[in-house]
């Protein structure tokens, strides 16, 4: 083993969990007294770990981007939440739970973190219960499940389609009890800018005021990372508009491994991208795919005809329509898993088949549902769904088939964290979908909740003692320190060069110029040429933007633009980062697809041999190639084999 | 009782049950007016003027009446006032309509309509017959003959007091209602029958009260 | 279905560099807006027009841009989240608008939400409120089973449709009174309407209303505004249960 220590506790996969519990070192209560903790981002793991850490007696400092921690974008998450309750009878298992996440993931995640999120999973929902959150229920009075995303059992627990929401604000509600407490000061429209180190341990950080723009200095004992992905990096995606990577980023360039960075799923249904002067995607809901039908037209001409708005869709009569999912998988038709029913869209699409007028479109039809069903049924099962699509594009489900197309979605990869989700840095954390742990190379539907809340309320809290028991006699952290002084120097500088290049061109110029690079290259499909060419390009949009930006207003006031221009300034260097790792990994697996690792009918084809492991990449310099390290992965109680849905 | 009364919703309460109060009076001093266009010798009026100014518990209610009054009304210009302070930086465009009925959005200017109207009414009126009966004993008339003599002989009262019906009618047609959402004595199943038997209270008032001084107006009396 | 093209569109919008200085409306236009953009590609387009003029840009609050994280405010042709029903801000779109239209955009108004920047507003006295009891007040672990306590579907569907609430803030720019009470009352109610939170249902509503009323909000005089421009459809029936709420538990201590 190199550098890279996992501390992946010894003995059967069962009895990890509770044998490391028993191991670690607990602090005592009054000694969490003295105990600060730094948390960044205040989404479901943010604000959970911050409540539950506040609540065990630790000094909590959250810190949130937005103007307030309930608007995490957490919030956005719709299906709902899995836990092996096997409250349904229906032979659920943790087990069953676990392996339905380390296949989905494409065996590119570790056995034991899953199995713990699998462990812990029911747990989070009697928590969540008794915080008061509305789960839909049965008519007994019992709470209701759905099944999800291509899984054998129903363990999907929901509130309408606002799971995420809800679970927030649960999560928000007992920050708001600590808040009001003391135990947790809130400092909301606050970014982080830097991590500080002193003597190899995190002892704070840098952020800056994003009201007044002041530069302000935080120390504590441990500071936890909870800020969520990078899938803006592609410009248009479906997370929110201020969702970044750069508190990842900063944790990178001190010394945290990042883990898998190409790793990012697409989600097949959403609502395509009209014009060029769209800045944000619009998700609709996986569970559309239960009861709607995927089809282009079989004719080139029927598609040219539509993307000129000549035809109508409904005026195709069925035997011109290719069905694609259900025809190339006939056994999970329009239920494929995420990743292959985008790369399906894209490949009729790139053949020409696109069905709006950037053809960039598929159709998404509910006639046939409804002649089967009825429209009240449908109605019933979709009507705020279908609500919210006429009110964006103005066309009725009811009547025309919808249009949909992938959009970025998730980031699988992440910050490396060991079994305790710390990093490589001594002191820092990274949870939620900030670090690379539980989802391999594809994360399964409604399961970015469990995680976020596994990781704050029930995992972090215990092994964040371990550390900090050896903490107890630092004293407070002195922000006066030099380590400090120069991190905050350091980012000032940043900040005043960046002001100061009074360019021409907005942020977003650059930022949608990174995108498309992105998308055409390491988006969907990857090649080895592209993602060199990739790598190539970024480079070149950096230099320019580095020259050329114009940032306007001041910097001791409000300033979205500049606030903008740090995110993308680190978004170059993440997108690039992501194209050097798609490169290493001539594979596909879950949501990377390499070309040059396909079967003969263009499915994607694992290379277990070569690629079973987690690409780890350290920072080694401004400008320097970063280093890869491997950390291998071991199944010892799962069989690989190749993911089929034909 | 302090605590309640300096919260936003205690002080709701306070409005609620002053009007809840108003509106009681309000339907029997319908009633009685009614007796004007029922009787044109105005005997059965009379009477009924007469019981009223007798009956020992309509003597009891009258202050409390009268406080009624002062607290509704000094009340809602307490109210109006911090909810107008709530407010530093006003709109430069409102577009209120859809959202929100006129009646509601102008309670105060309803109401303040209203108080105007009530202060011509009381010198008209309740003011002679309490303070000063010598008048109409002067006149050797009783009170329908007062009552019926203003209206037969002024249009223009006859006009101001169908406003005013109307004016109480629009303030009835968001007060009563609203009277027992404050009260919390509403759920989904309720607002629309408060607000349908709110609105019938309304329009009973405003065509009731407005129908006398119509009835004198257009002669329709022997 | 098809798209069309607004030509020209004139846009009042307030100005205001910080929340010390005084603002101003100034006007801008803007051309070729497809019907098809929404409220905040406009808003985009415009920004990125008056960078290039070296302006400085319109600061508005926005996040999510799909209607539920609840940062995008702007009070548009005098309503909050402008012209359509049942949308934020970010889920209006240009269809709503008329070529050659003058759009007067403000941000929120009330005394509790200080106007930051231009058009953003802070709303922190929300998370006050909040902090102030809205909350059952359980540490993580320790919980029984989630189905220990069966909860009526229609208890959970009430509790749901109050909870919906996504603290944008557009009941106390819509309210002539800027009051607070059906924010208040959704937290209250969405609680209050479960096993869960009724154990503290009453400091809950006593703790709530009084700090809701020492942020400076107004009262509720029952106009119904709030429940028409809220986003989510939040019921004023949850107002009632609110005032409730709040008698019973100032009557019984």
């Amino acid at each position: 083993m190199s550098i890279l220590d996992s501390k992946i506790p010894e003995g059967p996969l069962a009895e990890k969990w509770n044998k490391h519990k028993a191991a670690i070192k607990v602090v005592s209560p009054a000694n969490k007294r003295k105990l600060e903790i730094i948390v960044v981002g205040t989404g479901l793991g943010g604000a959970s770990a911050a409540a539950s850490l506040a609540e065990l007696g630790y000094k909590v400092k959250a810190f949130c981007y937005q103007d307030s921690p309930r608007r995490a974008h957490s919030i956005a998450a719709q299906g709902g939440i899995n836990a092996a309750k096997n409250y349904q009878n229906d032979n659920d298992s943790v087990f069953r739970l676990f392996y339905d996440t380390i296949k989905g993931g494409d065996y590119r995640a570790r056995e034991a973190n899953v199995y713990r999120l699998a462990e812990v999973s029911p747990n989070i929902i009697d928590q969540c219960v008794a915080q008061g959150v509305p789960f839909g229920r049965e008519y007994g009075g019992l709470l209701d499940n759905r099944s999800f995303g291509g899984v054998l059992v129903s363990r999907t627990f929901y509130a309408r389609g606002q799971t995420g929401q809800q679970l927030l604000i649960g999560a928000y509600q007992a920050l708001n009890r600590q808040i009001a407490k003391g135990n947790v000061e809130m400092y909301s429209r606050h970014e982080m800018l830097d991590v500080v180190k002193i003597d190899g341990k995190a002892r704070g950080i840098i952020a800056r005021d994003l009201v007044t723009g002041e530069i302000k200095r935080y120390g504590a004992h441990a500071v936890v990372v909870a800020t969520g992905g990078y899938g803006n990096v592609f410009f248009l995606s479906t997370n929110a508009m201020g969702s970044n990577g750069s508190a990842a980023w900063q944790c990178y360039k001190k010394g945290a491994f990042m883990s898998n960075p190409c790793f990012v799923q697409i989600h097949p249904t959403c609502i395509p991208v009209h014009g060029d002067q769209q800045s944000k995607l619009t998700l609709m809901s996986e569970s559309l795919r239960n009861d709607g039908r995927v089809w282009v037209p079989k004719k080139k001409e029927d598609a040219v005809k539509l993307q000129k708005g000549e035809l109508h869709p409904n005026d195709i009569a069925d035997e011109d329509r290719d069905f694609y999912l259900e025809r190339r998988y006939p056994s999970y038709g329009n239920l494929v898993p995420r990743d292959v029913a985008s790369r399906a869209a894209k490949e009729r699409c790139d053949a020409g088949f696109g069905v709006n007028s950037e053809g960039k479109a598929v159709f998404l039809d509910f006639k046939y549902a409804i002649e089967r069903l009825g429209k009240s049924v449908i109605e019933a099962r979709y009507g705020n769904l279908f609500q919210m699509y006429e009110k964006i594009t103005d066309v009725d489900p009811y009547k025309a088939p919808m249009m949909i197309y992938p959009a970025i979605h998730y980031s699988m990869g992440g910050t490396w964290v060991d079994y305790n989700l710390m990093t490589s840095v001594p002191g820092l954390y990274s949870i939620g979908e900030a670090n690379f742990s539980d989802h391999g190379a594809n994360r399964l539907g409604a399961s970015a909740l469990m995680q976020g809340l596994a990781d704050g309320y029930f995992i972090l809290p215990y092994t964040i003692g371990d550390y900090l028991a050896d903490e107890i006699m630092t004293p407070k952290v002195d922000v006066s320190a030099p380590e400090f002084a120069e991190a905050e120097k350091e980012v000032t500088a940043r900040i005043e060069k960046l002001y100061n290049i009074k360019g021409t061109k907005s942020v977003d110029y650059f930022h949608k110029k990174l995108g498309h690079v992105m998308w055409d290259y390491v988006g969907m499909s990857r090649n080895a040429e592209g993602l060199k060419k990739a790598i190539e390009m970024i480079k070149e949009i950096r230099e320019e933007f580095w020259k050329d930006v114009r940032i306007p207003g001041e910097l001791d006031n409000l300033n979205p633009e500049l606030e903008k221009a740090g995110r993308v300034a680190d978004f170059f260097d993440i997108g690039e980062l992501m194209a050097r790792d798609a490169l290493d990994r001539n594979e596909s697996c879950g949501g990377h697809f390499r070309e040059e690792s396909a079967t003969e009918e263009g499915e994607a084809k694992r290379n277990d041999e070569k690629f079973t492991y987690v690409s780890c990449w350290e920072y080694k310099g401004e400008g320097a190639e970063p280093a890869l390290h491997k950390e291998d992965l071991v199944f010892e109680n799962v069989k690989l084999t190749q993911r089929s849905y034909k | 009782m302090s605590k309640f009364l300096t919260a936003s919703i205690g002080r709701k309460f306070v409005m609620s049950l002053s009007g809840l109060f108003l509106m009681v009076f309000i339907a029997v001093h319908l009633g009685l007016n009614l007796l004007l266009i029922f009787d044109d010798s105005g005997s059965l009026f009379n009477e009924g003027a007469h019981f009223m100014a007798t009956n020992p518990l309509i003597k009891i209610m009258e202050p409390i009446l009268g406080l009624g009054f002062m607290i509704h009304i000094i009340w809602s210009f307490f109210l109006e006032y911090q909810n107008w302070k709530a407010r530093p930086v006003k709109y430069a465009k409102k577009n209120m309509s859809g959202a929100s009925s006129w009646a509601s959005r102008n309670m105060l200017i309803l109401g303040a309509l209203v108080l105007v109207f009530l202060v011509i009414h009381i010198i008209d009126f309740f003011w002679v017959i309490k303070f000063s009966p010598e008048e109409i004993e002067h006149l050797a008339k009783g009170d329908y003959d007062l009552v019926a003599g203003l209206f037969k002989e002024s249009i223009f009262a006859c006009i101001l007091y169908i406003i005013g019906g109307v004016l109480l009618g629009l303030h009835l047609s968001h007060g009563f209602w609203s009277s027992f959402q404050t009260l919390g004595v509403n759920n989904k199943f309720w607002l629309k029958r408060w607000q349908v038997i709110g609105q019938i209270y309304a329009v009973v008032v405003a065509v009731g009260f407005s129908i006398i001084p119509l009835y004198f107006m257009l002669g329709l009396y022997k | 279905m098809a798209d069309k093209i607004l030509k020209e569109l004139k846009i009042k919008v307030w100005r205001q560099k910080n929340a010390k200085s005084k603002g101003k409306f100034e006007t801008y236009i803007i051309n070729d807006i497809s019907t098809g953009s929404s409220f905040l590609e406009m808003m985009d387009i415009l920004n990125n027009d008056l960078i290039e003029k070296g302006i400085d840009p319109i600061a508005f609050d926005h996040d999510c841009r799909e209607g539920i994280c609840g940062t995008c405010s702007l009070y548009i042709n005098g309503r909050p989240h402008g012209p359509d029903t049942e949308v934020t801000t970010c889920q209006l779109h240009m269809r709503k608008f008329k070529d050659g239209e003058t759009i007067i955009i403000e941000p929120w108004r009330a005394r509790a939400f200080p106007v930051i920047k231009d058009l953003v507003v802070d709303r922190t006295a929300f998370d006050k409120i909040l902090q102030a009891g809205g909350f059952v007040s359980v540490n993580t672990g320790g919980v029984p089973d989630a189905n220990a306590i069966p909860v009526s579907r229609d208890d959970a569907e009430e509790a749901m449709d109050a909870a919906a609430c996504i603290g944008c803030g557009a009941c106390v720019a819509a309210c002539k009174n800027s009051s607070a009470m059906l924010f208040v009352s959704a937290k209250v109610s969405h609680l209050a309407n479960l096993p869960q939170g009724k154990v503290e249902a009453k400091s809950r509503a006593l703790n709530m209303v009084s700090k809701m009323d020492e942020l400076g909000f107004g009262g509720c005089t029952n106009t119904r505004a709030c429940e028409v421009e809220c986003p989510k459809s939040i019921s004023i029936m949850n107002i009632a249960r609110l005032n409730r709420e709040y008698l019973k538990s100032r009557l019984s201590r």
